[in-house]
């Protein structure tokens, strides 16, 4: 299910699946994600009719782990940049496994001021990261909302199947 | 030989992140593969039978592990399975986040048949098969020999395939069964070409 958020509405999204026009999803064409999440739409079906969101859902459980790891791994004095880069790593890794793009780059920028030893440079791609992590989740709990209601609505008019 | 669907192999899939698990596991059944995953290199290796030095019946056409994870790493399982005799012909495939040409040359050498980088696709899937069969005709072509070799076994004087006589060929088939705790109702003379015997 592809919807164009928040600019599509309603009416127009069922016409469009109706003559099976196929176009990104609206997290995808605002940069927040990228192809990989639309690869694991391609893996939702009957057998797994909640998979995407399940797998969002571990993101978010992993993600905050992470982060959490890689505050206090800023703490430390002195800086164990390895340490650090190997937390930032693993949330570079889980991001790119769901096609968070945002978080995924500023990951990468991260990882190269832990390279420099660069901690001015880490607290300031940390504050980035931190911030698009959560848009990031807003915007996924606003899609899979809307998901469930348009899921309503198509049960409840047979006409637009 | 005979063509089997896809649903008939049986693939290991070993990684710690529990989301990287779902989606492996997604992928392979999307594919037609009956999956097993665990979460860590020894409990990979305990499925596999590899701890306890007992024989198990493991019908595991692939493994495909994650590259990085606590404890032993998915290089160190490779080693393990190429080390054993009656893995070794099982192919694995390595996956990692990290794009690093000397660990995935590392993995190539020590005998990974496929290196896939995160996130692993659909389109990934596709390059199973060809190494599932190549493993599976090498399975075969290992158990055709040791019938030969049994069928021509005389009682009291055996000899190699090559010509020599048994004894030279006990001392290399002991330090194999010993490396693996195997029992020794497994152990059985192995008469391949590639053990210098006299």
């Amino acid at each position: 299910m592809l919807v164009n958020f928040p600019n599509e509405t309603l009416p127009a999204f069922f016409s469009r699946r109706r003559n099976n026009h196929q176009t990104l999803p609206f997290p995808l064409s605002e940069g927040y994600l990228d192809e990989q999440f639309h690869q694991l739409e391609e893996l939702q079906d009957d057998v797994s009719p909640n998979f995407v969101e399940e797998v969002v859902v571990l993101f978010f459980r992993d993600s905050s782990r992470l982060i959490s790891n890689i505050e206090q791994a800023l703490e430390k004095h002195p800086q164990d940049f390895h340490g650090l880069r190997a937390c930032v790593q693993q949330l570079k890794g889980s991001s790119s496994s769901i096609g968070a793009l945002k978080v995924k780059n500023e990951c990468d920028l991260f990882r190269e001021y832990c390279d420099e030893e660069n901690k001015e440079g880490c607290l300031r791609s940390f504050q980035k990261v931190k911030k698009e992590h959560a848009i990031l989740r807003q915007k996924l709990e606003a899609y899979f909302q809307l998901l469930r209601q348009v899921g309503q609505m198509e049960r409840a008019t047979p006409s637009y199947n | 030989m005979a063509i089997v669907a896809d649903s008939q192999y049986h693939v290991l899939a070993v990684d710690d992140s529990l989301m990287d698990r779902k989606l492996i596991e997604r992928l392979l059944k999307t594919s037609s593969y009956q999956v097993t995953t665990v979460d860590s290199v020894s409990k990979a290796l305990e499925f596999l039978g590899l701890l306890d030095g007992q024989q198990h019946e493991i019908d595991v056409n692939l493994i495909i592990t994650d590259y990085c994870m606590p404890g032993m790493t998915g290089y160190d399982l490779l080693k393990k399975i190429k080390e054993s005799s009656s893995l070794k012909d099982i192919p694995v495939v390595i996956m990692s986040s990290e794009n690093v040409p000397s660990r995935i040359n590392r993995c190539l050498e020590e005998g990974a048949d496929e290196f896939f980088l995160k996130p692993v696709r659909l389109s990934d899937m596709k390059k199973l098969r060809p190494h599932i069969l190549k493993g599976k005709s090498k399975e075969q072509q290992q158990q055709e020999e040791q019938q030969q070799q049994q069928q021509q076994q005389q009682p009291l004087l055996n000899t190699c395939s090559n010509g020599t006589l048994l004894n030279t060929c006990s001392n290399g088939n002991k330090r194999k069964a010993t490396d693996e705790g195997l029992s020794p109702e497994r152990r059985r003379p192995r008469f391949s070409t590639s053990h210098s015997l006299l």
